[in-house]
């Protein structure tokens, strides 16, 4: 079996604010495949999104947060890079390259006072070396695949004068430039219109089956996931809760969590049923219960075993994860 | 590129109360109190704005009791012990040219220095919220003409200003305290112009909106309310320029009256003995520059206590 | 009132936004948002609005309220004609028509607490209730809504997203309006939480007799909760009917590429997309005639011709196409 190209373990991340130390990501593990996506899901304060940051090493520096763990990169040539342990200036050097990043505003993300074409060609120039003349040809190519019409007018293009869809082409372009290994995508359609939504999704996936870049995509839309992803890991304050391939997450999902999400979604299918909606607040992450944070809302909780101790990540198949204190006796 | 997401940002501890079935998530302090507490915590650390407050309270309470404890009454003339340097006699701080007690003399100054300089801030902030919430919130011709206006103001350097307006008026406390306020007035209106303009067009208040909220209840119970951090730390500094402007026309002889003293007639006083009896100057100009430092580093230190990030969400 | 007659009826609204001149004296260019829009409400109907960003939706929620002025059109409200109402002859009118904004956080004034919010409708038109009677109704409206008494002397920051929004809801209904404009009032929500929002919607719905105009551009949560939908495009009605008919057997294109663009959370599902090209066209300057036609795959050169009225194709179901052939795909 082929190495992942993207390994996590343990990572933890914990910030540092005036009120307290928040575990935002708490030993959370991973792998990616070549060519994989994998999808992270949850929602606010499951940590799904610093745990990308924190891949990226784009968190606070300290003393602001703290990061621990291990995230192993290997690149097309097949030496592991330790990216936490890497000093800035080799991080650097990966960024952009090996492993890029896609975020979900556009509009903020993109510097609004520089054309796009000089944007798509910053990552060329810097990790490749190249002259301008030759990185703004490459930018023009490079919105051409994205799906951009009249890449070479557009090059000289202001963020503003672009749409929604189009900002966030050109962030995908950028995010390509240099064929990085892996994308991590930051709830990238979840501000878009869901036409719009669809094309990014299709580009996305088209892409990816054209480099074979692995994709970590981070979304809490179910649908999205259905759609894109070949694995998918669900998030719940901080740590992994449930993790499995698509079809057998859908299907059997096993975490009350999961099951509870999946049946409070609206679909069209099923129109005028009230949604089984999963009671209480997502927790607040200075605040955690005991034990399995999910206690409060589960219906299956029972006292003195979900509160007691934080569960551990059992394999109920291979390729199939969960963190329940009851799974067994719940799918039963 | 900079991650800019919202989900991105440094996660406050925000959430508590009962969910949606009524049960309690853990047992910590009501966050209002930890938010204030956060608030306070940062004031205490900015140093510099600690030292400006205690600065304040030890010059207010001397300027309030301390005439009630002094040995000597500030309008006590002793001709015999005049010019008595300070730390030299029964006289604390020395004596002047009338042999008058100078810590004395000081603490009643420091009264109507201190007096002119809050009430000018009161004044002028009273005026210049509701200039600037009138222009801000209905904008249009009515705001532009205001905000011309203020503008048409700020081009008058205060010190011609106060002339002026002090040439044409008897100098009273009244009267020096009004003129001072006049020149404060524009800065904080600007302040709350821009501050409601940006908050009008909020959810909150267009719902007050939706009910059919009269203006003026949208104006002062809605907007002012959301506007209060910058209205304040605009208005501490108001206090440090109001005693340093009555300094000057004080001294300049067209503010503040003898017998009535102030720390700025006290320099005027203070100019004919600048190398014989010099600390009749630099009492009173130290004590102005205690007071306006000290309002300085207060209005500091609320401006990062009061920052706006930490209000909504 | 005669319960058949329209609690809402809005016959070809326009609202036009002049954008400054670009040159002083040039001409002055309009941004066309709403251009003649027609529907009507019965009383305790659910009316889904939906429609991607530029369609105007938002602004017809507002101008049905009247807090944005109207440029040509009428709005009745009850039998009576609001369109042309002074603030202050709409001050009786408006207990009768309330809003539920999108962002839990920026509807409710940071700096009241929660008691005072919900009493706010109460101190605006029942001056004349003692304050024990207030709080009484307070408590109600707190109770309707799922959040207890105690809250009411806590701040908005001391709750979740869910439970802000339960908060701008008992402040919308404290009144007992009879229409509620609901402008995607689930969409800044998390996913678990929108359930249990939509859910009590439904349930004060049924309590109160409420006719609600519910905003979203998420036709699954759309579907869920209305009872008829109406589809806007670039400012104009393009379809109007009834849930199960919109759904099962569209009968505009537009209709059918939305449909078919929403990410469904089942892995199975047989995906026919139909990803439209391109971005929606400028409302200043809107294709003539049927404004889809720019990226409608079944597009005529008659369609450029003239505007295609809103016409009755069956029992209650309206669309804006011209052509009559087509079949097009539901949403199994």
């Amino acid at each position: 079996m082929t190495e992942p190209v993207l390994q996590v373990s343990d990572l933890t991340v914990r910030f540092n604010t005036d009120a307290g130390t928040v575990p935002a990501v708490n030993g959370v593990s991973f792998t990616l495949a070549r060519g994989e996506t994998l999808a992270m899901v949850g929602e606010s304060g499951s940590g799904k999104s610093v745990t990308s940051l924190a891949i990226m090493r784009l968190t606070p520096p300290p003393p602001a947060s703290t990061v621990q763990g291990r995230v192993v990169l290997r690149g097309n040539d097949g030496t592991p890079r330790e990216l936490l342990a890497l000093p800035e200036p080799a991080m650097r050097q990966m960024r952009g390259s090996r492993i890029a990043m896609i975020f979900q505003e556009p509009m903020t993300s993109l510097n609004p006072v520089l054309p796009i074409g000089e944007q798509v060609a910053e990552p060329i120039r810097y990790h490749r070396n190249a002259g301008r003349t030759a990185a703004l040809a490459e930018a023009e190519r490079l919105l051409e695949l994205v799906g951009i019409p009249e890449p070479r007018k557009r090059l000289a293009s202001y963020p503003h004068q672009l749409s929604g869809g189009m900002r966030q082409r050109a962030m995908v372009a950028i995010a390509l430039a240099c064929d990085p290994d892996v994308l991590i995508a930051d709830e990238p359609t979840t501000a878009l219109d869901v036409t719009v939504q669809a094309q990014i999704l299709e580009l996305l996936k088209s892409l990816q089956a054209r480099t074979g870049m692995a994709m970590l995509f981070i979304t809490h839309n179910l649908g999205v996931v259905a759609e894109i992803a070949d694995r998918v890991m669900v998030m719940y304050a901080g740590r992994v809760v449930e993790q499995a391939p698509l079809r057998r997450l859908f299907g059997t999902p096993l975490m009350p969590y999961t099951r509870g999400l999946l049946q409070s979604v609206p679909t069209l299918a099923a129109r005028h049923a009230a949604l089984a909606a999963i009671p209480g607040n997502v927790p607040d992450p200075s605040n955690l219960p005991a034990g399995c944070a999910f206690t409060p809302r589960c219906p299956h909780a029972r006292p003195h075993i979900c509160d007691a101790a934080l569960p551990a990540l059992d394999a109920a198949e291979a390729e199939h994860l969960v963190r329940c204190a009851r799974w067994r006796e719940i799918a039963a | 590129m900079t991650p800019a997401s919202a989900s991105t940002e440094l996660p406050l501890p925000s959430r508590e109360g009962a969910g949606g079935g009524g049960t309690q998530t853990g047992g910590s302090p009501p966050v209002s109190r930890r938010r204030a507490g956060r608030g306070v915590r940062r004031f205490i650390r900015h140093r510099l704005a600690l030292i400006g407050f205690a600065t304040i309270v030890v010059l207010a309470l001397a300027a309030a009791l301390g005439p009630y404890l002094d040995p000597f009454n500030d309008l006590h003339i002793d001709i015999l012990h005049r010019f008595a340097p300070p730390f030299s006699g029964p006289h604390l701080l020395g004596t002047d040219q009338l042999g008058r007690d100078m810590l004395a003399r000081l603490e009643m100054a420091g009264r109507v220095s201190l007096t002119v300089g809050c009430a000018a801030m009161v004044l002028s902030t009273i005026a210049g919220t509701v200039i600037g919430v009138l222009a801000g919130y209905y904008g249009g011709a009515v705001g532009a003409a205001l905000m011309r206006f203020v503008d048409a103001m700020l081009c008058f350097p205060s010190i011609f200003l106060l002339l002026a307006l002090a040439a044409f008026v008897q100098p009273s406390l009244l009267s020096i305290t009004v003129i001072i306020a006049a020149t404060g007035w524009m800065e904080v209106a600007r302040l709350v112009e821009a501050q409601i303009r940006s908050l009008r067009d909020r959810d909150f208040a267009v719902a007050a909106l939706a009910l059919g909220a009269p203006d003026r209840t949208i104006m002062f119970r809605e907007l002012i309310p959301n506007a209060i951090a910058p209205i304040v730390v605009a208005s501490t500094l108001n206090v440090a320029r109001a005693i340093l402007l009555e300094s000057y026309i004080s001294f300049l002889g067209y503010g503040i009256q003898p017998p009535v003293p102030s720390w700025g007639n006290m320099l005027n006083n203070a100019q004919e003995y600048l190398t014989t009896a010099p600390w009749l100057a630099i009492l009173p100009g130290a004590a102005i520059t205690l007071a306006v430092t000290g309002f300085n580093f207060l209005g500091d230190g609320l401006r990062d206590a009061l920052d706006p990030r930490l209000d909504v969400r | 009132m005669a319960d058949t007659e329209p609690i809402l009826a809005v016959e070809e609204l326009r609202i036009h936004f002049a954008l400054p001149r670009r040159l002083p004296l040039g001409p002055r260019e309009t941004v066309k948002a709403v251009d003649g829009v027609s529907f009507s409400m019965r009383p305790g109907e659910v009316l889904g609005l939906v429609g991607e960003s530029g369609s105007g939706k938002t602004t017809v929620g507002r101008a049905v309220l009247r807090l944005i002025p109207a440029t040509g059109g009428t709005i009745r409200f009850r039998g009576g004609d609001i369109t042309h109402l002074s603030r202050r002859a709409l001050r009786p009118i408006r207990p009768h028509m309330q809003l539920v904004f999108q962002d839990p956080f920026a509807s409710l004034n940071p700096r009241m607490t929660i008691g005072r919010i919900v009493a706010a409708p109460l101190l605006i038109h029942r001056p004349q209730l003692g304050r024990n009677e207030r709080r009484r109704q307070v408590t109600a409206a707190l109770d309707m809504v799922g959040l207890s008494p105690g809250m009411a002397n806590r701040y908005p920051h001391e709750f979740s997203g869910g439970q802000r929004q339960r908060v701008g809801i008992a402040r919308a209904l404290i009144l007992r309006p009879e229409l509620l404009v609901a402008d995607e009032p689930v969409s800044a929500l998390d996913v678990s939480i929108q359930a249990q929002v939509v859910n009590l919607l439904r349930e004060l719905r049924a309590e109160l007799r409420l006719s609600i105009l519910f905003i979203a551009h998420d036709l699954a949560v759309i579907g869920n909760i209305s009872d008829r939908v109406a589809v806007m495009y670039l400012g104009r009605l393009v379809e109007l009917a009834p849930t199960d008919a919109l759904f099962r057997t569209p009968r505009h294109p537009y209709t059918e590429a939305l449909l078919s663009a929403v990410p469904e959370p089942d892995p199975d599902r047989p995906r026919r997309r139909i990803v439209l090209t391109g971005d929606p066209p400028s409302a200043i300057h809107p294709p003539s005639g049927c404004r889809f036609r720019t990226r409608c795959r079944y597009a005529q050169p008659a369609c450029e011709a003239a505007v295609p009225p809103l016409r009755e194709v069956s029992a209650g179901h309206f669309s804006a196409c011209r052509r009559d052939d087509l079949l097009l795909q539901g949403a199994v």
